[in-house]
């Protein structure tokens, strides 16, 4: 069984190439960046406005941001046709996705946790005492992202107009993912805090059922 | 370097058809090719030598038709026969170096003891002292004798070669003339499309003149062999 030694090499390898570059990233965190101080500044918002729709825009920047991020995921093993060599190389072509998904994951991860101070002091939200119910939020919407973006980007970049393509798919794909996490980031962020386990509930399932079709057909959305 | 011990393996090609939307790249292809033989494609652009050769790779599967490999220790188990395959592009990536490429790939593949196999190979393709640099930084023939460098990673029984000498210089041309001259007479099964004569061609051991999508020539000897070759009527 070498799927997950081949996941474990393809992700040092996506990792290596990232920090090497720091393409996505930054491109990332500066979109999220110009979004959430473009909002601020235009609305201006007080404490209990920003309880109400903060999350929302939070999660919509992050989703934004999402689509960016995941374009070149495999627009970039065109370029020398290194996907064909990848497929060549492993014995399980899910090994690609695996790696792919999670170092989407730990980038759309990192670049959120990076922004949340950020966020927090912009808009007046107390995100300390809930820190840990978010970054389950967090990492829950971001594999759910990570996990049907990476199979979209598999689709898209091998159609025209593959530019335009990622976001038409993938915005409408990601709306339950948009509003369950707004929902729990709402309720975690409300003068009461409470856990809104419907929506993390569904995150996880969401997550569960995307990566297990993902497993049974990903070998297809690979194929000339 | 004494190549391991393997399988001979042969390619069954039956009635094989690949369509892109309205275009039939290959029309019905039946070919045999035996163990350890090594055949050299020739034919125009578009004539159906790469695609026949991503099929083979398994890269790209048929619209109809078959393809089936042929081995005495793995008979019925096509997929654990993993072809070594040299493309058009150079199948690595400009960011990692030339040694980061090799090892990944090595990695994959599940070689045993890669840093000593991606050595060995710097070593023959002449890149040992360029094993840091950037790919990216490479000219086209260095890029070529990495792609090449890959394709033996694993030591193949089979090797396709999608126009190999692209970018080589005449004294790259000529190692890789060596090189497949060795992984020849070693038994492996080797499967290459080229343009013209050179001192490759000249290693095939069968011609095969694919036009439009089919087989139009198909031999092993002399002067039809040439001819194959250089487009000219035998």
């Amino acid at each position: 069984m070498s799927l997950l030694p081949n996941a474990a090499v393809l992700l040092g390898k996506e990792l290596r190439t990232e920090f090497r570059s720091r393409e996505l990233l930054t491109t990332t965190v500066v979109f999220i960046l110009i979004v959430i101080v473009l909002f601020s500044f235009t609305f201006d918002p007080t404490s209990d406005e920003s309880r109400r729709f903060a999350p929302g825009l939070l999660w919509l920047a992050f989703l934004f941001a999402s689509s960016l991020m995941l374009q070149p995921c495999f627009l970039r093993e065109q370029h020398n046709d290194t996907l064909s060599a990848l497929r060549l190389s492993v014995s399980d072509p899910f090994a690609i996705f695996l790696a792919k998904l999670a170092a989407n994951t730990l980038f759309l991860l990192l670049t959120e946790l990076l922004l949340l101070p950020l966020f927090a002091v912009m808009y007046n939200v107390p995100v300390v005492p809930v820190l840990h119910w978010l970054v389950l939020v967090f990492f829950l919407a971001s594999l759910g992202i990570s996990i049907a973006g990476t199979a979209l980007s598999a689709i898209s970049a091998q159609a025209r107009m593959r530019e335009l393509l990622l976001p038409l798919l993938m915005l409408p794909l990601l709306t339950p993912i948009l509003v369950a996490s707004t929902e729990v980031t709402k309720s975690l962020f409300e003068r009461t805090p409470f856990v809104q386990w419907k929506g993390i509930g569904f995150l996880a399932v969401f997550d569960l059922v995307f990566l297990t079709a993902l497993w049974l057909f990903g070998e297809y959305l690979l194929e000339e | 370097m004494t190549p391991p011990p393997f399988s001979p393996v042969g390619l069954r090609f039956q009635n094989i058809d690949k369509r892109y939307g309205g275009l039939l790249a290959l029309r019905g292809v039946s070919l045999v090719v035996a163990p350890g033989e090594c055949v050299v494609f020739a034919g125009r652009n578009g004539s159906g030598k790469t695609t026949l050769l991503r099929i083979a790779a398994r890269l790209v599967r048929p619209s109809r038709g078959t393809l089936s490999f042929s081995s005495e220790s793995q008979a019925g188990d096509a997929r654990s026969i993993r072809p070594g395959f040299v493309a058009h592009a150079t199948m690595v990536y400009d960011e990692l170096t030339a040694e980061e490429n090799l090892l990944l790939f090595a990695r994959l593949q599940e070689v045993e003891q890669p840093e000593n196999r991606v050595e060995t190979l710097l070593n023959e393709v002449g890149l040992s002292d360029r094993r840091a640099s950037l790919v990216r930084t490479f000219s086209r023939g260095m890029r070529q004798r990495v792609a090449i460098a890959r394709a033996l990673l694993h030591e193949p029984s089979v090797l396709l070669l999608d126009e190999p000498a692209t970018g080589l210089d005449p004294q790259g041309v000529t190692w890789l003339a060596e090189a497949i001259r060795r992984l020849r007479d070693s038994g492996r099964t080797i499967l290459m499309s080229l343009h013209g004569e050179s001192d490759i061609s000249s290693l095939g051991t069968r011609a095969i003149r694919l036009d439009a999508g089919s087989i139009a020539a198909d031999t092993r000897t002399g002067a039809t062999f040439r001819s194959i070759l250089t487009f000219a009527d035998a």
